[in-house]
């Protein structure tokens, strides 16, 4: 199934999921994007624009770093780190806003709205919007904004507005909520940046684009280092972008196993996680169809993870496709297990990575060991940790 | 004949225009909503719009949202929304009862299941707000088998071929949206709802009821005589918010305005 992968449909279907599920007030805007975002990717000028931000602006490529000292302590396969951490910004979110910036501007947008849950898409977010002139408003749960509040303060630097969203779980899921509510009443002039892989089409597969350079990178660098392919791929999946962004130019290669790793919270059995690949079920939440947190009567459940970012109860829908095919594996880190790939990777190579990413890690550290000295892992080192400082800090009974 | 077309044909014969309310089921508690549609009825509303709640109400303003999260604190559902519906329907045989909520629960309850117990509670309508016609239509087939309409929305920026997707897809009524934005927002302007009526009125001849931002008499009748109908809702949850220490002061300032609407609409 995989040889020739072609998803989603001109619809927006990955299989059974994906799709257009919104109010009728958002299908006008939404079919002036797609159209947008057909013309441009296509077209010479907006890709050679988009090339150089990547280059210039954001600094990729990043560097595929082989951390041999780790490697040789798991005592298993090789584990090269793809360093989305060393990207503008912090992380792999500012691919994704770069692109859809450039999108708005050539659409005529004058003002930019996003969601956010660690704030690395919202920092993203403000930073192309700064950089372009445009009117800036990033939501988030106010959940978030108390955990993550070095990033608030970030964005509001970038002269965004960050409106604290108070209601429902007040974290990602809601502050979404309240994107799709102030893009409802500005359709005219917004252009909405959405920051995964999840949304009505074509943001899944929009976004997924955008990111796919991060997978293109990968492919290469792992060629001219190794002189082969990787046998497995790591990456951390909340709404799912840094792992669709590192799988998608992979798919068709067969013999690359690929691990998505969900946030199991305080562990799958306890109920409080945001693992809906793992033990969710498919619905339709913000535009799509996919895997959802959702109780008995379809009502959405509130999720728990130690990292904003992996706090949503939903999932891009081409990561439900790709479980469903078992082209991808979905598996789960709990809290506990995530601060020990945080400490590993800090301890053991010197880079601090995000909350997040250390899902990915903590998994790695699980991988590793049950594969071969000569094989390889690629993994997706997402973000880097600053944002977490204060998190980790008070868990340590530190006041900074 | 449906119960929604009987009663728009009734209008159109008599010269008058819908009044159609729209409550939260369980809000603020599952034992207020009967007694209220019941309430409403005798102040002389034509059909009821009952809103399942939903936890992510995405095209709702905050008034809604709030009557969902209290209607959710008692454990309201889709399922016991139907329960409410079946109830009301014990000593209500004219009324027609429109279900208006959002997907998920729907789709968790499965298409077909749910057709059957909208058809065992004898409902007559169910608009799905993030159900666009495109994706619709298993659900509306299962739906129109069993003798209910199909309700879609269509919105100020909805083009002429939208319309026509929405005549072909839907019955009863259309849901005119008469407002860029979440419901009971506040700066409806009636000519830009006028021009827009022209355009519908040219796709399609289901009745059209408008709703989003209706506040008061006086503007329910304006937008009634431009449509068929008006749909009001934030303006009868916000009645239920402020009185919640007091839910028969809640019921009767729900009644007396909509008994004025009712004379207003028909004067």
């Amino acid at each position: 199934m995989t040889e020739k992968y072609n998803m989603p449909d001109e619809r927006g279907h990955f299989g059974p999921y994906g799709g257009i599920f919104v109010a009728e007030t958002l299908i006008p805007p939404i079919q002036e994007l797609n159209a947008a975002y057909h013309q441009y990717l296509k077209d010479p000028e907006f890709i050679a624009e988009l090339d150089a931000d990547l280059k210039n602006y954001v600094g990729r490529p990043s560097p595929l770093y082989h951390a041999e000292r780790w490697s040789r302590e798991l005592g298993g396969a090789q584990i090269y780190l793809k360093r989305e951490d060393l990207n503008h910004t912090g992380s792999h979110k500012i691919n994704n806003t770069v692109g859809q910036a450039l999108l708005a501007k050539r659409m005529g947008k004058t003002r930019i709205i996003a969601e956010t849950g660690a704030g690395q898409h919202g920092v993203a977010t403000a930073t192309v919007a700064a950089r372009l002139g445009l009117e800036c408003v990033v939501y988030m749960g106010s959940v978030d904004v108390a955990r993550q509040s070095l990033n608030v303060y970030r964005m509001k630097l970038l002269g965004a507005k960050v409106v604290a969203v108070e209601s429902g779980s007040k974290t990602l899921k809601d502050a979404l909520n309240e994107a799709l509510r102030d893009w409802v009443t500005n359709v005219d002039n917004t252009f909405y940046i959405i920051g995964t892989v999840a949304g009505p089409h074509p943001y899944p597969a929009m976004v997924r684009d955008f990111q796919a350079i991060i997978g293109r990178e990968s492919k290469q660098q792992c060629q001219e280092a190794t002189g082969r392919l990787p046998d497995a791929l790591v990456a951390c999946v909340g709404g799912g972008s840094n792992a669709i962004g590192l799988f998608y130019p992979f798919i068709e290669d067969e013999s690359v196993k690929m691990y998505g790793v969900e946030a199991a919270g305080d562990g799958i059995a306890t109920g409080r996680h945001s693992a809906p690949l793992c033990a969710g079920r498919p619905g339709v939440l913000h535009g799509n169809r996919t895997y959802l947190m959702a109780d008995d009567d379809g009502e959405i459940i509130e999720t728990h993870s130690i990292s904003a970012g992996l706090d949503y109860p939903g999932v891009g829908p081409e990561h439900a496709w790709l479980k469903d095919t078992g082209r991808a594996t979905y598996v789960n880190i709990t809290d506990t297990e995530a601060l020990e790939g945080f400490y590993a990777l800090t301890r053991m190579e010197g880079i601090i990575p995000a909350l997040e990413s250390s899902h990915a890690m903590a998994y790695t550290m699980k991988l590793a060991p049950t594969m071969n000295k000569d094989e390889i892992i690629i993994v997706n080192l997402s973000g880097r940790g600053d944002k977490d400082m204060q998190t980790m800090a008070k868990r340590e009974g530190i006041e900074l | 004949m449906s119960r929604l077309a009987a009663k728009f044909e009734e209008l159109a014969r008599t010269g008058r225009k819908a009044l159609i309310p729209f409550i939260t089921a369980g809000d603020p508690r599952p034992d207020f909503t009967v007694p209220m549609m019941h309430a409403m009825v005798k102040a002389g509303v034509d059909v009821i719009e009952l809103g399942v709640p939903f936890s992510d109400p995405m095209a709702d303003g905050p008034v809604i949202q709030r009557a969902s999260e209290r209607a959710l604190a008692h454990k309201m559902s889709l399922r016991r929304t139907l329960e409410i519906a079946t109830e009301f329907r014990k000593t209500d045989q004219e009324t027609p009862v429109v279900l208006m909520g959002y997907l998920n629960p729907i789709e968790t309850m499965g298409y077909e299941n749910f057709a059957n117990a909208a058809q065992r509670a004898e409902i007559d309508g169910v608009l799905t707000v993030d159900l666009p016609p495109e994706e619709g239509l298993e659900c509306s087939v299962l739906l129109k088998a069993r003798g209910i309409d199909p309700i879609f929305l269509l919105a100020p920026n909805s083009s002429d071929e939208r319309v026509k997707k929405m005549d072909a897809a839907g019955s009863g009524y259309i849901y005119y949206v008469s407002l860029k934005g979440v419901t009971g927002a506040g700066h409806l302007n009636t000519a830009d709802v006028e021009n827009k009526l022209q355009q519908i009125r040219a796709n399609t001849q289901l009745p059209v009821a408008i709703g989003f931002g209706v506040k008061d008499a006086q503007t329910a009748k304006t937008i009634a005589n431009i449509g068929d109908g008006v749909v009001i809702g934030s303006t009868l949850i916000s009645k239920i918010e402020a009185n919640l220490d007091d839910l028969e002061k809640a019921k009767n300032e729900i009644v007396e305005l909509l008994a004025s609407i009712r004379q207003a609409l028909d004067s």
